[in-house]
């Protein structure tokens, strides 16, 4: 693409667009791919400074009978965007966590594509979404099975979770299925914090901002668990864990 | 320790609480009863600051400070614990993670030092044993998936663990049977039955006073205490019900 998107381009329905123009054009998308039998790891910390625009594309083939887990932490700059097209070959598996961490005006956002091209494939995408002040958080999720994709089994589960009222939280699955014997599920929820919870964990003495942190910790909890490197695990939670205590 | 004097709140606008005074010194068990609706939980919640529950009037000191004036938090690392009737699912915090956060938040509050992961361990375990309660529930989410006897025996760790100066029990004593009753009871007694911590049970029922005796016993109807005694008041209440020992127009009103 070399014309700047607009807003009527579905991927970018949500974007700061001043931001995307300021870095306009984009540095080609990041090429992976994974092998027959294969199985890799991959994670982004996005995590750029204040006030920067940071956009990271993937495109990303996983062969027959290959899997690919992907982790990601969005968190940095004004205009957070991360972008996966993938392509499934037949019974290969892809996984994603991801977590959205936004705060003051940021504006962050995961974009999937997944294209279940072959017979078999399964995918499973898991994504966390906590906003407070004006920032808005978006998960777009696009699956399309083709018409040979017979027995795909695809999930996506997104859960938002909004500390201020001034935030946003967009979830938008698309699924465009051909095939006749598949299973797609799709799953979004957008909510604040438990206010009776607040309250109890307050009654055992736990000043707000503990209490909050630790609600949000659970929420977000699980989204990195399968990443299989110990050291990028704590990485991302740590990441994570002082983001959300700049959010409370 | 206590010293609750012409204490009135509305809850939505409607009064809940219409003047009501009690003291309670260290030392002491006192048990409230009344009637559905006289206000019993409405006076446990005030007294814990939950939000929602507006004070209109009268005050409450808590060794020799203003409660109404603190935080829930702050009440809480003043020495103050609140036993929920219900007591609330949170899915995702571990019991251990809870409670230990919970205390060193209470730690961290009166300038003490903290425990770390070890010392509070010890503690857990010690107190959950006390109360016949498996380790491996308290590695298990906030009262997810909990009995309600669970949840109420979980509500006693958590006293055993914080040790607090004042327990306000707002029917611990619902939901459990007869062994629960018995093994709440006994660790109600082993934690808070010292010369320098005193309970207020509220309760429905006379049978979990066979378990804890009470020193005092009150009558709340109408958003008042309308009657003081000693233990032989609450086998009265039992007997004759509330209506005979206060009056109708009492409990009605």
């Amino acid at each position: 693409m070399t014309a700047l998107p607009t807003r009527k381009d579905e991927a970018w329905r949500y974007s700061d667009l001043e931001a995307v123009a300021s870095v306009w054009p984009i540095a080609p998308a990041t090429r992976l791919a994974v092998a027959e039998g294969e199985t890799a790891h991959h994670h982004l910390l996005q995590d750029a400074p204040d006030g920067a625009v940071a956009v990271h594309d993937y495109v990303i083939t996983i062969a027959d009978g290959a899997r690919c887990d992907f982790h990601i932490l969005n968190i940095g700059g004004k205009f957070g965007r991360v972008t996966l097209d993938v392509r499934l070959g037949k019974g290969s598996h892809f996984e994603l966590g991801g977590a959205i961490l936004g705060n003051g005006d940021q504006v962050l956002e995961i974009v999937t594509t997944l294209t279940h091209a072959q017979p078999y494939a399964t995918s499973g995408q898991t994504i966390r979404s906590i906003l407070s002040g004006r920032a808005t958080g978006s998960y777009l999720g696009k699956i399309a099975v083709a018409r040979d994709a017979q027995r795909t089994d695809a999930f996506q589960s997104v859960k938002a979770m909004l500390l201020d009222r001034t935030a946003t939280a967009n979830a938008k699955p698309e699924l465009e299925i051909y095939a006749d014997d598949v299973k797609c599920a799709h799953g979004a929820t957008v909510g604040e914090l438990d206010k009776a919870a607040l309250f109890y964990m307050a009654s055992r003495g736990m000043d707000p901002a503990t209490a909050k942190t630790l609600l949000l910790r659970s929420f977000v909890a699980g989204v990195f668990d399968s990443v299989a490197d110990e050291a990028v695990r704590e990485r991302l939670e740590s990441a994570a864990i002082a983001k959300l205590e700049a959010l409370v | 320790m206590l010293t609750i004097d012409n204490l009135t709140n509305t809850i939505d606008g409607k009064a809940i609480l219409k003047g009501l005074s009690l003291t309670i010194s260290a030392g002491e068990i006192h048990a409230i009863m009344g009637p559905n609706g006289a206000g019993k939980s409405t006076l446990a919640y005030t007294l814990g600051g939950r939000p929602g529950y507006e004070v209109t009037g009268g005050t409450a000191t808590f060794d020799g400070a203003n409660l109404l004036d603190m935080d829930p938090h702050e009440r809480a690392a003043a020495g103050l614990f609140l036993g929920f009737q219900y007591p609330v699912e949170i899915p995702g915090v571990s019991n251990l993670q809870f409670l230990r956060e919970s205390l060193n938040a209470q730690k961290r509050a009166r300038g003490e030092k903290e425990l770390n992961g070890g010392e509070f361990i010890r503690l857990a375990k010690e107190k959950a044993s006390l109360l016949g309660l498996d380790m491996d529930m308290l590695k298990r989410p906030v009262n997810v998936g909990f009995s309600g006897g669970e949840k109420k025996r979980a509500e006693m760790v958590q006293m055993g663990i914080l040790d607090p100066k004042l327990a306000i029990l707002d029917e611990t004593d619902s939901g459990l049977d007869i062994d629960a009753l018995k093994i709440v009871g006994a660790g109600i007694n082993a934690i808070m039955r010292k010369p320098d911590r005193a309970v207020l049970l509220i309760t429905h029922y006379q049978r979990l006073l066979d378990y804890v005796k009470p020193d005092f016993v009150h009558v709340l109807a109408a958003g008042r205490i309308v009657k003081s005694g000693g233990p032989d008041l609450a086998l009265e209440l039992e007997r004759e019900g509330y209506a005979d020992v206060v009056g109708a127009e009492v409990v009605a009103a």
